[in-house]
């Protein structure tokens, strides 16, 4: 406090300026205090504690696998809102944008880092579990966050599923056939599923392939137009809206729960 | 030399044998019991979490992805860009798998001998996020990103010739992850593989903390305390998800049929499709009557197998070899484990049946929709 302005270098100096201290009330953090005070005051590391035991703290113990999930949702929500800057879900447009993409924009990397980012999510999430269960970290009183993991997982999933329809390709057309055609199986809800034909009135079956759960999805009796519309809204607005929500309510768990497991 | 090692690989690799081998080796891997635990002793498995071990199996699957990418049949499912996660699960699963038992290890031997897990520290003695952990997890941020910005360099996204309704390709793939209920399809209809056993997988996985009695390991790595729960863990994750996948991947070409890893993959390849449903088996081949009409008659042997195996059978194991357990855990928690752990190892019993018995259908009802 002592030091004459001279001897304080510039970064000590913006850190006791008015505007930087209006911004981050803990000025620059050099003492404990300031330090607990960083995190607290912060709305974005307020999702941690301000002390944690050092266990916690170790890449060997939690593998970093939870927050580089949690990173690369963000880096997708980011680089998928610059695509769709240049995306157009229509049959007619869909692939030739993605031709674009690639020959006109300028730093053209965007989907590349959308499609690897995505499946490297795939990955970070399922070693996220893995961790999580080889340290037994599902277990009371973490039982119910274990479960809204499992949900995440599977919209992790089904966010690249929706995703992978998006270039129009016969890549993209062909494997959400696949994946679409395990819907007519539905039971009782499927056209081709056992129970179907129970849910009829008279001989006037109520699921037919006109109004089944896969036509639903498809928006259509193929996969077309409707569907390519129905996955990009799915994939951009539906999910990710349904995962936000999840996703606050596991952060806002861990912490409800105790924080990150550890031995007693 | 590299055309035997090609051979080789080819022979084991139909699902067939390393199916059988992977369903034998996960309990010496992952020993569940005591038994199985000096056989993993004597056999110097538990070498596996050792830094030679980790050597050991990166080489190996380095060795294999080398050999495959110089090979002209191999290197077409390769080097597919959006196979290129799957050669990166191999890696990564194999890799965190490894430092997730040597913890376990090394906490399993602390433990006997009266100490700590490593993980434990004196509970007052914390440190502080800002900047302990905030700086790791800038740096593991920051390496991560360039780590997916070198990868979208290289390797641009995937993109085929425009969506065309009218030619399918084959064979047709759905994206990789699913890969393993596709793989499925081959042994169950669609409304077992790709709906129920889907679903079972979410909701028994959601119910695994409840299943799971056992207070122990709870916040650090440990194998020996809850060898059990981890083995049957293992056994579905790594044989029944991960490695489906890798079948459905690299050894599924045209027509869904298999092929080595460094086999040509011929459209015409003729395989013998002289599947057999068991209402066949017992009318036709047995009693030589030929099948009635009535179909619950006719498939009356279905129901009785799978109802014997989906509620006699569970039963029969609270009675006699899982008493212990039934009486620890009780008839609700029991009955759940059993719908879902007999669910999962129906799917390892109906291969055999359909390898040994070309067996298709245990209750074949297609008039329903209803084949199991």
């Amino acid at each position: 406090m002592a030091k004459d302005n001279k001897q304080k270098s510039f970064l000590e100096r913006m850190g006791e300026s008015q505007v930087w201290k209006s911004i981050i009330r803990s000025g620059v953090p050099h003492t404990r205090r300031q330090r607990m005070h960083a995190i607290l005051g912060s709305v974005f590391l307020h999702l941690h504690p301000a002390r944690l035991p050092k266990h916690a703290v170790k890449v060997g113990y939690t593998w970093c696998m939870g927050g580089l999930s949690f990173f690369l949702f963000v880096v997708l929500t980011i680089t998928g809102i610059l695509l769709m800057f240049y995306y157009r879900p229509t049959v007619e447009y869909a692939y030739t944008d993605i031709i674009d993409l690639t020959e006109q924009v300028p730093l053209g990397m965007m989907r590349e880092l959308h499609r690897w980012g995505a499946h490297a999510m795939v990955l970070t999430v399922w070693l996220h579990m893995l961790r999580v269960f080889m340290t037994g970290s599902y277990k009371p009183p973490r039982e119910f966050n274990w479960g809204v993991g499992v949900l995440l997982m599977t919209m992790t999933m089904f966010l690249s599923f929706t995703g992978y329809l998006l270039p129009w390709d016969q890549l993209a057309i062909w494997a959400v056939t696949v994946g679409t055609n395990m819907a007519r199986a539905h039971p009782f809800i499927g056209h081709e599923g056992p129970g179907a034909s129970l849910l009829a009135i008279g001989d006037i079956n109520l699921v037919h392939m006109g109004s089944d759960v896969r036509f639903a999805l498809l928006g259509g009796r193929f996969v077309g137009e409707a569907t390519l519309l129905r996955f990009y809204v799915l994939h951009c607005i539906a999910v990710p809206f349904i995962m936000m929500i999840f996703l606050a309510v596991h952060f806002w768990r861990i912490r409800k729960d105790g924080g990150i497991s550890g031995p007693l | 030399m590299i055309e035997t090692f090609k051979s080789v690989i080819d022979t084991l690799s139909a699902p067939t044998v390393s199916f059988t081998l992977l369903t034998l080796l996960t309990p010496l891997i992952f020993p569940p019991t005591d038994w199985f635990d000096k056989l993993n002793r004597k056999l110097g498995i538990w070498r596996l979490w050792t830094k030679p071990g980790l050597w050991a199996g990166m080489g190996f699957i380095t060795f294999f992805f080398i050999v495959g990418y110089f090979d002209p049949n191999f290197n077409i499912t390769l080097t597919k860009p959006d196979n290129f996660p799957i050669v990166l699960m191999v890696y990564s699963m194999f890799f965190f798998i490894w430092l997730g038992m040597k913890k376990a290890y090394i906490n399993d031997d602390r433990l006997a001998e009266g100490l700590k897990p490593e993980e434990y520290n004196d509970p007052d003695d914390k440190v502080l996020v800002w900047p302990d952990l905030v700086y790791i997890e800038f740096i593991s941020l920051i390496l991560f990103m360039v780590f997916l910005i070198v990868w979208s360099i290289l390797v641009a996204a995937p993109l085929e010739e425009p969506a065309n309704p009218a030619s399918t390709p084959n064979p047709s793939k759905a994206p990789w992850y699913f890969l393993g209920l596709q793989e499925m399809l081959v042994y169950f209809d669609p409304w077992l593989a790709g709906i129920v056993f889907p679903m079972f997988i979410i909701f028994g996985m959601m119910a695994i903390p409840y299943i799971d009695t056992n207070p122990k390991g709870d916040g650090y790595y440990s194998f020996k305390e809850r060898r059990i729960g981890i083995f049957i863990f293992m056994y579905g994750w790594l044989i029944l998800w991960l490695f489906l996948i890798v079948i459905g991947t690299f050894f599924r070409g045209p027509n869904w049929n298999f092929f080595g890893p460094f086999e040509y993959w011929d459209p015409h390849k003729v395989v013998p499709l002289n599947n057999v449903n068991l209402s066949e088996y017992l009318w036709v081949k047995m009693l030589s009557t030929g099948l009635p009409t009535n179909i619950m008659l006719r498939e009356f042997m279905g129901f009785l197998v799978v109802f014997a195996y989906m509620f006699v059978f569970p039963i029969l194991l609270a009675k006699t070899w899982l008493k212990d357990l039934f009486e620890k855990i009780g008839p609700i928690r029991y009955t759940t484990l059993m719908l879902f752990g007999l669910s999962m190892f129906s799917l390892p019993i109906k291969m055999y049946l359909r390898w040994f018995f070309n067996l298709k259908y245990i209750i074949a009802i297609p008039e329903w929709f209803f084949n199991i």
